[in-house]
């Protein structure tokens, strides 16, 4: 039964036909060693499972499974999960042979490996779609992997978690039976056990539970699992982190009342660590999470610039080189600089602006990442008032993103006279006066607006063409002699 | 008669001039009646425009006087409207800048209170700072557990190590590996080794395999066997044999002699031979019994038991071997036991 690459060549003698009646053999351990040699063909590759099915293995497998030893009990749920995993058609097929009752019935098993193997069979059938996953529940599975979560083997309680995870991630109703069967408070007691995989399932689980509706979310954070969640941030282990973030961002996503509840926790502070001790897609969520907690209200958007939310978040934006990540963490600075001038003083002395308008301008970018950068550019730009981070935008920027960089110009500089000033002197003006725009249109009366602050001979002055108008005027002057 | 008849010779004419008379007033009759109504009507016309022109006058002054009186009145109610507009629109000014104020202060200190909010962001900062370090500690907590049981495993590998290389320590005669007399002092291997217990070749006790690895298929499995298979093809012979499988099975029985057979004859003088040799090995001095010069001084002299007793002749072996005990004595109470007996017996 060694495992080879070419192992379809087993296919062409028809090694199911021959493999088929061992597992009716009167020695035990010829069905059991069948068995597990069904297991491993099928888990190699999903022409070889779909092989396993057509040749109506399954039948026997399940109507044996109950009466026969624990050995044989693992091997069956090995051949299930193997056969299960590679695609829903093959799991529904399992489904319909009657394969989920005797995986349940197989739960209620004293040995742990078996509840392991056939928790394992039933999380990898659920994980497909939604309706295998109401199948699994309506065949009971829930209370007695509940049960399984309490038990003292880790592997076991991995397992368990996963597949309760894999459950509830298709629909509240799933994400519902989950929760009446009181899984939340095993899983959260959980969170505090020293193995790094178990925590990574856990946090998964909760996550999966608490994304689809606010009152999910609240009888997860109910369960106290703040500020236990945060130390879980800190754990060596990479997945764990991101678990961990991923769990705090589907709270936050809901209500401003839940993201007040994490601020208030020192949440922001310990993502906002997490994101800057991590790299690649394990920012991800974290980065999120900032960006829902800003864009619910002014004060949270001023919670996390003050917790220094906003230099980890330029560091993404520079360092990464996933597409994705950069236009989240562009989204994110959208949120936080979106409200009031403050807020947007604040992204724009980070100086993240030319950053980001490089990204919208740069072609290479995805159009994911360049409707992101420009949604957070405008964003920003609407509420700026920090002249100089405008300034550099002048030079290079689009005609739409300038139109509201000139707009800013045009509604502080008459009021202000040492912009004014600067803003002459930084060569804005001049800036502004190459600018060709539609007469009538919006930037033609920011410009104009702009014109009107300043005495009409500097504004000629810096008009394009003035040295050839005055070269002319010397060369058709007459001294008077 | 000549009257009558002259009378009816007027008559046609009389009747004539009558006819002619009324004829005649006929006549002007209609004109005279047609002046007169002329006249009266013309008359009686002056008489009512007469009339008419009094009752106007009359009535003028009445209605003059009437309409006076409703603008007037009018008038009134349309004072008293604006000065209820005015009063109103007064009214609504001050209470705007009543609302004003109240709105405003009310904003600035219950909803957006800014000083509330600029303390609840220090509040949040200082409590981030408190977050960050205790995460931090557990952090650092965390690593310092790593480092401990890494270096717990690594001492315990060292450990193993020397207890396995107990032949390399060093010998008054012979320096060991780790004990190269040209160092100042021994090197910590050397110690270590100084330290530890020779290991004693035993089997290591199998390391228990993970749950997970089983489906894995990361290690070979062994399945309990209970019984040999038969051989495959073998069609069953006709005839009233035995199962194939029970002969094979009673065939090749393993042996499983007791215990007296197993044993060899000459096992007994063997297995003394035996302990003889491991007392010889294990034994460290040849000379078990060598004195050491001060181990004498500190004996304690024991006299010998002539010299402890009276300077008697001692009265055992001689007069007598053992103790004796009279009141122990039976002899004389058997006869009334026997005496019981026989009384009993009857």
């Amino acid at each position: 039964m060694t495992l080879s690459g070419d192992a379809c060549f087993l296919l062409r003698p028809g090694v199911m036909a021959l493999l088929r009646p061992l597992l009716l053999d009167v020695v035990p351990t010829i069905q059991q060693t069948a068995a597990l040699a069904l297991g491993r063909l099928a888990n190699y590759n999903d022409d070889l499972a779909e092989a396993v099915v057509k040749g109506d293995i399954l039948p026997q497998l399940v109507c044996s499974l109950s009466e026969q030893n624990r050995f044989y009990k693992k091997a069956a749920a090995f051949v299930l999960r193997a056969v299960g995993k590679h695609s829903p058609q093959l799991a529904q097929a399992i489904v319909q042979c009657g394969g989920l009752e005797t995986l349940v019935i197989c739960l209620e098993d004293f040995d742990p490996g078996v509840k392991e193997a056939a928790a394992w069979a039933l999380g990898y059938i659920a994980r497909h779609n939604s309706e295998l996953s109401q199948a699994v529940v309506d065949a009971g599975a829930v209370p007695l992997l509940v049960l399984c979560i309490q038990e003292p083997e880790i592997a076991l309680k991995r397992i368990a978690a996963s597949t309760l995870s894999d459950i509830s991630k298709h629909s509240p109703e799933l994400a519902q039976t989950v929760v009446d069967a009181g899984a939340i408070a095993h899983l959260a007691q959980m969170i505090l056990n020293p193995d790094a995989k178990l925590k990574r399932q856990v946090l998964s689980a909760l996550s999966q539970i608490a994304k689809h509706s606010v009152d999910l979310a609240e009888l997860v954070v109910e369960a106290e699992i703040f500020p236990v969640v945060l130390t879980c941030l800190k754990d060596s282990d990479e997945y764990v982190k991101k678990n961990g973030a991923t769990l705090i961002r589907e709270i936050a996503k809901h209500t401003p009342e839940l993201s007040q509840l994490i601020v208030n926790a020192g949440g922001v502070a310990a993502v906002i660590d997490c994101i800057g001790s991590c790299r690649g897609t394990v920012r991800l969520p974290g980065i999120m999470m900032l960006g829902y907690v800003a864009a619910h209200s002014e004060n949270l958007s001023m919670a996390v610039i003050i917790s220094k939310g906003i230099p980890p978040l330029c560091t993404c934006l520079m360092e990464e080189n996933e597409d994705h990540i950069k236009a989240a963490a562009a989204w994110a600075l959208g949120q936080v600089g979106r409200h009031t001038p403050e807020h947007a003083r604040a992204v724009a002395v980070a100086n993240v602006l030319p950053t980001l308008l490089s990204m919208y301008m740069d072609t290479h970018s995805s159009e994911d990442l360049q409707v992101k950068t420009k949604k957070a550019l405008k964003n920003i730009l609407q509420k700026c008032t920090y002249l100089p981070a405008l300034e550099p935008l002048l030079h290079d920027a689009p005609p739409n993103i300038l139109k509201h960089i000139v707009g800013q110009f045009s509604k502080v500089l008459p009021h202000d006279s040492k912009a004014r000033r600067l803003f002459v002197t930084t060569g804005g003006l001049k800036k502004v006066q190459e600018i060709k725009a539609e007469p009538g249109s919006l930037l033609q009366e920011y410009i104009n607006t702009i014109n009107n602050c300043y005495p009409e001979e500097i504004v000629r002055y810096y008009s394009p063409g003035y040295s050839e108008i005055l070269l002319e005027r010397v060369e058709n002057y007459h001294p008077v002699l | 008669m000549a009257t009558l008849a002259r009378l009816r010779a007027r008559l046609p004419a009389l009747r004539e001039e009558c006819f002619r008379r009324n004829g005649a007033v006929d006549e002007y009759r209609k004109k005279e009646y047609k002046a007169a109504v002329k006249i009266q009507s013309w008359f009686r016309g002056c008489r009512v425009r007469a009339y008419i022109r009094y009752l106007n006058s009359v009535i003028i002054i009445i209605q003059k006087w009437w309409r006076g009186y409703q603008g007037r009145r009018y008038f009134r109610k349309m004072v008293e409207t604006a000065y209820f507009i005015m009063k109103m629109n007064f009214y609504n000014e001050m209470a705007v800048r009543i609302q004003k104020r109240w709105r405003g202060y009310y904003v600035r200190k219950y909803t957006h209170n800014y000083y509330a909010l600029k303390k609840y962001l220090e509040a949040i900062s200082v409590n981030n700072e408190i977050v960050r370090k205790e995460l931090n500690e557990y952090a650092e907590m965390r690593e310092k557990e790593k480092k401990k049981k890494d270096l717990e495993k690594k001492e315990k590998e060292k450990d193993h190590q020397a207890r396995k290389m107990h032949y390399l320590l060093s010998t008054e005669q012979i320096a060991g590996v780790y004990n190269s007399p040209f160092r100042k002092s021994p090197d910590p291997m050397e110690l270590l080794l100084r330290k530890s217990k020779p290991l004693s070749h035993r089997q290591q006790p199998a390391k228990n395999h993970l749950i997970c690895d089983w489906s894995n298929c990361t290690r070979s499995l062994t399945f309990p066997t209970a019984q040999p298979l038969p051989p495959i093809g073998r069609q069953k012979p006709q005839g009233p044999f035995r199962d194939t499988a029970e002969v094979l099975q009673q065939r090749y029985k393993p042996l499983e002699p007791t215990l007296r057979v197993a044993a060899s004859i000459n096992s007994l003088e063997k297995a003394r031979e035996e302990i003889k040799r491991e007392e010889w090995r294990n034994c460290v001095h040849d000379n078990e019994f060598l004195p050491f010069s001060s181990y004498h001084k500190k004996e304690k002299y024991d006299p010998s038991i002539h010299r402890s007793g009276r300077y008697d002749q001692e009265t055992y072996g001689i007069k007598h071997f053992r103790e004796v005990q009279p009141k122990k004595w039976i002899a004389d109470k058997l006869l009334e036991w026997s005496g019981m007996w026989n009384t009993s017996q009857i």
